[in-house]
């Protein structure tokens, strides 16, 4: 259990980002979750609120190295220290790689990539004190396997698997862990934009043959985030209905 | 107040891991007293703490040993 532990989770908004706020917060955690708008934070308050967790939305804009410093810090001081990084924030940019334009590559790096590094390096001195830690980073399916028109988010997913496997390496000895939770295709507005005939071909790939809930990632974060995950690092937990078997 | 020699040498011990005794001016934090490049990095978080200072990464790379822990707080913590 999390009793009164910190976690952080970026992109708690919606989608898996919610359901994963309010797994942790099931399990004790106090839940900060962080949206890109006032009022998406305002919305994590109000569903944190009214499902009795203790912790509070905020405001993030990820591609801001000052805003991640400002909260890292400014949790710190409200809650204690962040025991539990949960990188979720994440977009899509699709393109076919023909046609895309530098700033769709940039803003996939800018905002799926690099605030995991700069915000697993903001927490990771409290962790170490606290000879204590959990980062459990959302990749996907397509950084395994690939997807046209996504060089540019499957490159970045993959990247998040290789980022995770040295960092595990690096604090390990400090019982901090690192892994990766890679959805397939779940049901989250992300994926209700894709056209029904692509929803349809790639649900016939899934062996399980249905879409996944955003609570089915969730709940596997929440394990690696629990005692039931302690001895898992440097991995990446592929959750997607067997559409991809590793 | 105990000296600053006495704090350095009480950190470096609880970082590493070490008893105070084998704690010598001229310990090398890796060669004698067993640290990893991780522990280095804790051992400057520490002192950092403990005297309430910032202690840049091109500074912190020069302190190896014990003596240069001791001489780089000395010299700044005057200021």
């Amino acid at each position: 259990m999390l009793e009164n532990k910190v976690a952080l989770v970026t992109g708690a908004s919606r989608g898996i980002g919610k359901a994963i706020a309010l797994e942790l917060g099931r399990q004790g955690a106090i839940v900060i979750g962080t949206a890109t708008s006032d009022t998406g934070a305002a919305a994590i308050s109000a569903y944190l609120a009214e499902a009795g967790i203790k912790g509070a939305g905020k405001t993030l804009n990820v591609t801001d190295p000052a805003q991640l410093d400002q909260i890292i810090s400014d949790i710190e001081a409200s809650f204690g220290s962040i025991a539990v990084l949960v990188n979720n924030a994440g977009i899509t940019r699709d393109n076919l790689l023909m046609r895309m334009k530098d700033d769709e590559w940039d803003d996939i790096m800018n905002t799926n990539l690099k605030p995991v590094f700069q915000l697993s390096r903001g927490v990771m001195r409290s962790m170490m004190k606290a000879r204590w830690g959990r980062i459990i980073n959302i990749a996907s399916v397509v950084g395994a396997t690939g997807n046209p028109g996504q060089t540019n988010y499957s490159a970045a997913k993959a990247g998040l698997m290789g980022f995770s496997k040295s960092l595990a390496r690096e604090v390990g000895s400090r019982n901090i862990t690192v892994n990766c939770v890679a959805p397939g295709f779940i049901d989250t507005d992300m994926t209700k934009v894709l056209p029904e005939a692509q929803k349809e071909a790639l649900t016939g790939q899934i062996a399980l043959g249905r879409l996944g809930q955003p609570e089915e990632i969730a709940s596997v974060v929440g394990f690696l985030a629990g005692q039931g995950g302690a001895y898992i690092t440097g991995q990446t937990l592929h959750v997607n209905g067997g559409m991809y078997m590793g | 107040m105990e000296n600053i020699e006495a704090r350095v040498k009480k950190i470096v011990a609880e970082q590493l891991g070490v008893n105070e005794a084998e704690v010598k001016n001229e310990s090398s934090f890796v060669d004698d007293l067993g640290a990893d490049s991780l522990d280095t990095v804790e051992l400057v978080m520490a002192l950092e703490e403990e005297f309430e200072c910032e202690i840049p990464d091109d500074e912190a790379e020069k302190i190896t040993n014990v003596q240069q822990a001791i001489d780089y707080v000395n010299g700044h913590l005057s200021k």
